[in-house]
C-alpha cells in the first residue's frame, strides 16, 4: 500500500517539500544545540523544562484522543465511525512520533537514551511513559495497517486484530494517565501535585484531539474525494463539546481549592500565570487568552446551531485547539515551576532555535500524517470506485 | 577470593616489578578488605552521614569580613570542577548562600528578627532520607548509598532528563546547559581546578555530593575543612545513625529546623538558628 504515498498531486508534493524544508531547519538547529548543549535555548537550572515538554504533554493528548473514535466504533458498535477511525489511529501514530522526537531534543545526552532501556526502573514514571508510549504506537500501526488492508482486499480483518483493538482502547487512557503521572507524583511543585491532573489531561485530550481530528476530515474531504462524512464529524462535535465542557469544569476546581484555602502555594503559580508575580507576567496575555478563547468554543460547541453549522464548527475548534495548547504545551510546564523552591520568579521564554526545532518536531509529525493519511484516503477512494 | 602462597608471591612480585605500593598488592588480591582494615578511622563507617549547620557561627563569620565568607563555596567548586558561567540561570551550585526568606519560604513572618531576616544561608544538597530526585530518575544514574546514606550521582550515566530537578524541592540540582570547558575563560582562568575528580560533559545533571571521594579516604568533606581551617566549625559532619556522634550531641543541645519538613523528604542537614 506505501506505493500509495509516491503518486500525488502537485499539491501533495508541494506540501510535503514545505513540510521536509520547515524538518531541515529544525535538523540544523537541533545540530547546533547538540554541540552547543541546552543552553540554546531559554530554559534554565529554574524553569527546567519548557516547550519541548510541553509539547510532548499536548501530543500524548492527540494520540489518546484516537480512541474517541475506536470505543464508539468497537465497544458501541457505532457503525458510522468505522469510516473514520483509521484517521484517529493514523493521527495518534503521528502525535507519538512527535511526543518521542520532543523527548529526545530535550535530552541533555541523547547519545545515551538507551540507557533507559540498559537500566530500566520501574520507580520512574518516565520508564513507564516510555513502555506506554511505544507500545500504543506498536498497537496504532499494527491495527491501521492491517485494518485498512483487509478493507482494500473487501475482506473483514483478522480475528487477532480486534483483540488488539481492545487491548488499545484501555491503552489509550494509560498513556496520559501516565502522563499526568510524571507531574502529579512530584513533592514540592503545587501546580502540578494534583489529584485531578490525570482525568484533567484526559478531558482535555479528548476536546482538542477531536477537534484536531474534525479539521483533518475537512481538509481531507477538499483535498480528496474520500467524504468522511456528515453525521462523523457531527458526532465528534458532540464528543468535543461534552470533553471541554469537563476540561473547563476541572480547572474550575483547581482555582477553587487554591483560593478558597487561600494556602499561598497552592495560589502563586495561577496568580503567576493569569496576573503576574513579583513583577513578572511575561505569561498572562498568553493565559486569558486561553480563557477567552475556552469560553468562546464552548459557546459555539454548546449552541447547537452553530455546533452544526460546519463553519461555525471550524472556528470552535481554531480557537479551541489554540486554548488547550496554551493551558497544556505553554502554562502548564511553567506553572509547575512558578514560583521556584525559593519562592522567586525566573521568567522563561523559549529561544528562536528552541521555536525552530519545535517546528521541526511539528513538521515532522505533519510528515508522516500527511503520508499516512495519504495512503488511507487513496484506499477509501479506490474500494469506494 | 581463594589464593594460595605460590599466587600470592606471583602476584607480590609482579606488584613490586611494576613499582605499586602495598595497598595495590592488596586491592588486587581481596579488594574491599584493606577498606574494612582502616575501621580504625570512624570517618569510613558512617550510617546515615548528615550535617549540622550552625548559622549563629556561620553569620557572626559573614560579618566579621567585608564581603562576607564565602571559604566553603571556594573550597567545594574548586575540589569539583564546578565552572562560574557568570549566568544565575546556567549557574552550576553545590553549596551556595541565598537569604533566610528563600531558604525557609514556609516560615514567612514580617516580623521575624533582624538576626535572620535577609540573612545569608548556607544551602546545599539535602541527601534525604526519602530523596524524591532517586525516585523519578529513569536510569538509576542518581541513587542512595544503602550503606551511608549519601545521596551520589554517576554523571556519566545521566541522559540529562532533568527529571529530578523538577522533582527535587530544594534546588539543589544543577545541570550543564553548556560544556564546562566552554564556560568563560576570564571568570575560569583555572579551570579544571581538580584533575583528580572527573570533568563532566554538558549536558548531565550534578549536584553536592557529600564529598564522597574525600570520605572514602577517612577525610571530612572540603566545605567542612575549609570551615574548620578558619576555625568557625559552623559545618558539623558526622553519622546521625550513632547517638556519641558529633552531630547527635549539637542536635541533643540545640533547637534545630529542616527546609520543607512537610513534604516528608527527610532532609539530613539540620540548622541551628
Amino acid at each position: 500500500m506505501l506505493e500509495r504515498a509516491i503518486k500525488g498531486t502537485s499539491g501533495y508534493w508541494g506540501w510535503l517539500i514545505f513540510l521536509l524544508a520547515l524538518m531541515g531547519i529544525g535538523l540544523g538547529c537541533y545540530l547546533y544545540q547538540f554541540f552547543e548543549g541546552l543552553k540554546v535555548t531559554g530554559m534554565s537550572r529554574d524553569v527546567s523544562w519548557g516547550l519541548y515538554i510541553g509539547q510532548l504533554t499536548y501530543f500524548v493528548g492527540v494520540a489518546a484522543s484516537g480512541v474517541m473514535v475506536v470505543l464508539p466504533c468497537y465497544l458501541h458498535d457505532y457503525k458510522a465511525f468505522g469510516r473514520i477511525t483509521i484517521l484517529g489511529e493514523f493521527l495518534a501514530v503521528a502525535s507519538i512520533i512527535m511526543c518521542l522526537l520532543f523527548v529526545f531534543v530535550d535530552l541533555g545526552n541523547p547519545v545515551r537514551i538507551m540507557n533507559v532501556i540498559l537500566y530500566p526502573t520501574p520507580n520512574s514514571i518516565l520508564f513507564w511513559d516510555m513502555i506506554v508510549l511505544n507500545v500504543y504506537m506498536l498497537l496504532n500501526i499494527i491495527i491501521g495497517w492491517n485494518v485498512l488492508a483487509a478493507e482494500r482486499k473487501g475482506i473483514h480483518y483478522q480475528q487477532w486484530i480486534k483483540v488488539l483493538i481492545y487491548i488499545s482502547i484501555p491503552w489509550a487512557f494509560s498513556i496520559h494517565t501516565v502522563t499526568a503521572f510524571l507531574y502529579a507524583g512530584i513533592p514540592g511543585r503545587h501546580y502540578w501535585l494534583t489529584a485531578i491532573m490525570a482525568a484533567r489531561f484526559l478531558s482535555s485530550a479528548f476536546c482538542a484531539g477531536p477537534a484536531l481530528l474534525i479539521l483533518l476530515c475537512l481538509i481531507v474531504r477538499k483535498v480528496s474525494k474520500f467524504d468522511p462524512g456528515k453525521e462523523q464529524i457531527r458526532t465528534l462535535a458532540g464528543i468535543v463539546a461534552y470533553a471541554m465542557i469537563f476540561n473547563v469544569f476541572f480547572f474550575l476546581l483547581e482555582l477553587f481549592t487554591a483560593f478558597y484555602s487561600q494556602i499561598p502555594g497552592h495560589m502563586h503559580p495561577i496568580v503567576f500565570l493569569f496576573k503576574g508575580l513579583e513583577g513578572h507576567g511575561n505569561f498572562v496575555p498568553w493565559m486569558w487568552t486561553a480563557a477567552v478563547f475556552a469560553i468562546l468554543s464552548l459557546v459555539l460547541l454548546i449552541v447547537p446551531a452553530t455546533r452544526r453549522n460546519e463553519g461555525t464548527l471550524t472556528v470552535a475548534c481554531i480557537i479551541l485547539i489554540i486554548a488547550t495548547w496554551i493551558d497544556k504545551g505553554l502554562g502548564l510546564i511553567v506553572g509547575g515551576f512558578t514560583p521556584t523552591p525559593f519562592h522567586t520568579v525566573t521568567e522563561y521564554w523559549p529561544t528562536t532555535p528552541e521555536m525552530l526545532i519545535t517546528i521541526g518536531v511539528w513538521a515532522t509529525g505533519f510528515f508522516v500524517l500527511t503520508i499516512l493519511y495519504k495512503i488511507a484516503v487513496s484506499v477509501k477512494e479506490e474500494v469506494a470506485a | 577470593m581463594g589464593v594460595d602462597r605460590r599466587e600470592f608471591l606471583k602476584i607480590a612480585g609482579y606488584a613490586a616489578l611494576f613499582g605499586l605500593g602495598g595497598k595495590a598488592a592488596i586491592d588486587i588480591l581481596s579488594p574491599g578488605e584493606l577498606e574494612a582494615s582502616m575501621q580504625g578511622i570512624p570517618l569510613t563507617q558512617g550510617k546515615r552521614w548528615s550535617m549540622v549547620i550552625d548559622m549563629r557561627k556561620c553569620l557572626k563569620q559573614q560579618e566579621a569580613g567585608k564581603d562576607g565568607c564565602k571559604e566553603c563555596m571556594i573550597a567545594c567548586h574548586l575540589e569539583h570542577n564546578v565552572p562560574d558561567w557568570g549566568n544565575p540561570k546556567h549557574a552550576i551550585k553545590w553549596i551556595w548562600q541565598d537569604k533566610y526568606e528563600h531558604v525557609f519560604p514556609e516560615h514567612p513572618n514580617q516580623f521575624i528578627d533582624e538576626g535572620v531576616r535577609h540573612k545569608p544561608f548556607i544551602l546545599m544538597c539535602n541527601h534525604c532520607v526519602n530523596p524524591p530526585c532517586v525516585r523519578v530518575c529513569p536510569t538509576q544514574a542518581t541513587f542512595k548509598r544503602e550503606s551511608d546514606g549519601i545521596v551520589a550521582m554517576d554523571m556519566h550515566r545521566c541522559i540529562g532528563c532533568r527529571f529530578c530537578m523538577a522533582a527535587c524541592p530544594y534546588g539543589s540540582r544543577s545541570f550543564n546547559w553548556g560544556n564546562p570547558r566552554k564556560a568563560p575563560k576570564e571568570l575560569n582562568p583555572d579551570y579544571p581546578t581538580n584533575r583528580a575528580y572527573p570533568e563532566r560533559s554538558k549536558g548531565v545533571v550534578e549536584k553536592c555530593n557529600f564529598c564522597v571521594e574525600l570520605v572514602a579516604k577517612g577525610e571530612l568533606p572540603a566545605c567542612v575543612q575549609a570551615c574548620d581551617k578558619i576555625k568557625v566549625h559552623a559545618l558539623n559532619f558526622g553519622d546521625l545513625d550513632d547517638p556519641k556522634s558529633n552531630v547527635r550531641k549539637l542536635l541533643r543541645e540545640h533547637y534545630t529546623i529542616r527546609r520543607k519538613p512537610a513534604l516528608g523528604t527527610e532532609p539530613n542537614l539540620f540548622y541551628i538558628i
